[in-house]
């Protein structure tokens, strides 16, 4: 079973249908206790870092994400979901993230912001088996640009070049929208249940 | 690497159909919105997007039905637009499984109204749908109301500056002149829309050939909608994306 982790974040029900594409059974988690009782975990979210963090705090979801990170059980971040696993995001004044990885979410230097549509990702994981040529669909301002050594397993250029997706031990997460990017984010997400 | 050039259907539906007229007039009926979202997403669309054009109230349950549905099926993103007038209504749609929110009239009337969305839900999920005529105006293009019927008595590209400022974090420019009449999308608006905004710029309103689509990304579309020529079968999504890859556009295949 996957548990989405619904702290009020906009959209999850396509979230939570392109996660039943992986044939386990997908629930909309808002307390320690359903969110715990899965065996993966999806960490959504949309909007700006800061409100996003607090929206997250409001349902004690920091805890509930440090627990699924202790457990050792796959976690999936998405968009903003991702983001607030860094150490900082600088959307809306400075905003302290969860600290899983290292380095500041800032805006991206482009010429048209918000960076909106479908992108190439560039990397060689095998989480993007039979993918690796497809676009994945993106909806941001503000990017991880610093390299995490180790981590930083896929990079897209808009503008300048950002992380597009990380992994490190039980977690991974996406800037990008899998739930959103048809055919190849539907890939992108069985590839990755593999490992519940 | 490069961001491809989104093309986007546009749905318009009418208490549940999709209907299709020139200039907003003479309706056509053009099928089933959830059957129509399906191929559409099949056949390579990178977006969908969805403008209530019904006038009466009841019709809302009917949308909300119809976007639960589609994005039960159909995973790419979906704008839904009309008759949006508060938080509240981008709430249940966000909830029914909307992607993005279109707002027009509603912002006209109370500006705030893009704060208020944008503080709530982030600039992302919200698009300013803007319907556009040549006019004397100060930029000689000014916003229109009632399906182009009327003025707004506000100037295009000072209302699009504005709402940027505000917080939209799309525009969707629609030429009242050439909505409908498959004589090509209006060039210079969108020029002078780019040349003012730092936003993505939705083309819309009246590709009717080939050269239409990448004549609109030369003048600086970053996505193009088109309804009639996709409804009508004039062109498969994957014909327009063909042509334009060959002309060197990035393009999703």
């Amino acid at each position: 079973m996957i548990a989405i982790l619904d702290y009020g974040s906009g959209n999850l029900r396509s979230a939570q249908r392109a996660f039943e594409l992986t044939e386990q059974r997908v629930i909309l988690a808002s307390t320690a206790k359903e969110f715990l009782s899965a065996d993966a975990f999806v960490v959504p979210g949309v909007g700006a870092f800061g409100a996003c963090m607090s929206q997250l705090e409001s349902i004690g979801g920091k805890e509930m994400v440090s627990e699924a990170v202790k457990s050792r059980k796959p976690i999936f971040g998405i968009c903003v979901g991702m983001q607030i696993l860094f150490t900082s995001g600088s959307e809306k004044g400075n905003h302290e993230g969860l600290g899983y990885f290292s380095g500041e979410v800032s805006q991206l230097t482009a010429p048209v912001l918000p960076h909106i549509g479908w992108n190439d990702v560039d990397t060689k994981s095998q989480l993007f088996d039979g993918v690796q040529n497809d676009k994945f669909y993106f909806v941001h301002s503000f990017a991880a640009k610093e390299r995490v050594e180790g981590a930083d397993i896929a990079w897209t250029t808009y503008g300048e070049k950002f992380i597009a997706a990380i992994e490190r031990e039980n977690i991974f997460a996406t800037q990008f929208h899998p739930e959103k990017s048809g055919d190849a984010g539907a890939k992108l997400i069985k590839n990755w249940a593999k490992s519940i | 690497m490069t961001l491809a050039k989104r093309i986007i259907p546009c749905l318009d539906v009418d208490q549940g159909r999709v209907v299709k007229g020139v200039n907003f007039l003479n309706l056509r009926d053009a099928g089933d919105p959830v059957e129509l979202a399906k191929r559409y997403g099949l056949e390579g669309a990178d977006e969908l997007t969805f403008l209530d054009i019904s006038a009466s109230v009841d019709a809302r349950s009917t949308t909300l039905d119809v976007v639960r549905r589609t994005a039960e099926q159909v995973f790419i993103p979906l704008t839904v637009g009309g008759g949006i007038r508060t938080v509240d209504d981008v709430d249940q749609l966000l909830r029914a499984g909307a992607d993005k929110i279109s707002i027009n009239t509603a912002a006209i009337k109370r500006p705030e109204l893009i704060n208020e969305i944008a503080d709530r839900f982030g600039n992302q999920v919200l698009v300013l749908s803007v319907d556009a005529r040549r006019a004397e105006s100060e930029s000689g293009f000014e916003v229109t109301t009632h399906g182009g019927r009327e003025s707004a008595g506000l100037d295009a590209l000072y209302w699009m500056q504005e709402a940027v400022t505000r917080g939209v974090g799309e525009i969707l420019l629609n030429s009242m002149d050439a909505d409908g009449t498959k004589t090509g999308y209006d060039i210079e608006m969108i020029r002078a829309a780019r040349k003012e905004v730092c936003v993505p710029i939705i083309a819309s309103g009246g590709a009717g050939k080939l050269e239409d689509f990448s004549a609109a990304l030369d003048a600086g579309a970053d996505a193009l909608l088109a309804a009639s020529v996709f409804h009508f079968g004039a062109f498969k999504i994957a014909e327009v994306k063909g042509f334009l890859s060959r002309a060197g556009y990035p393009v999703r295949e």
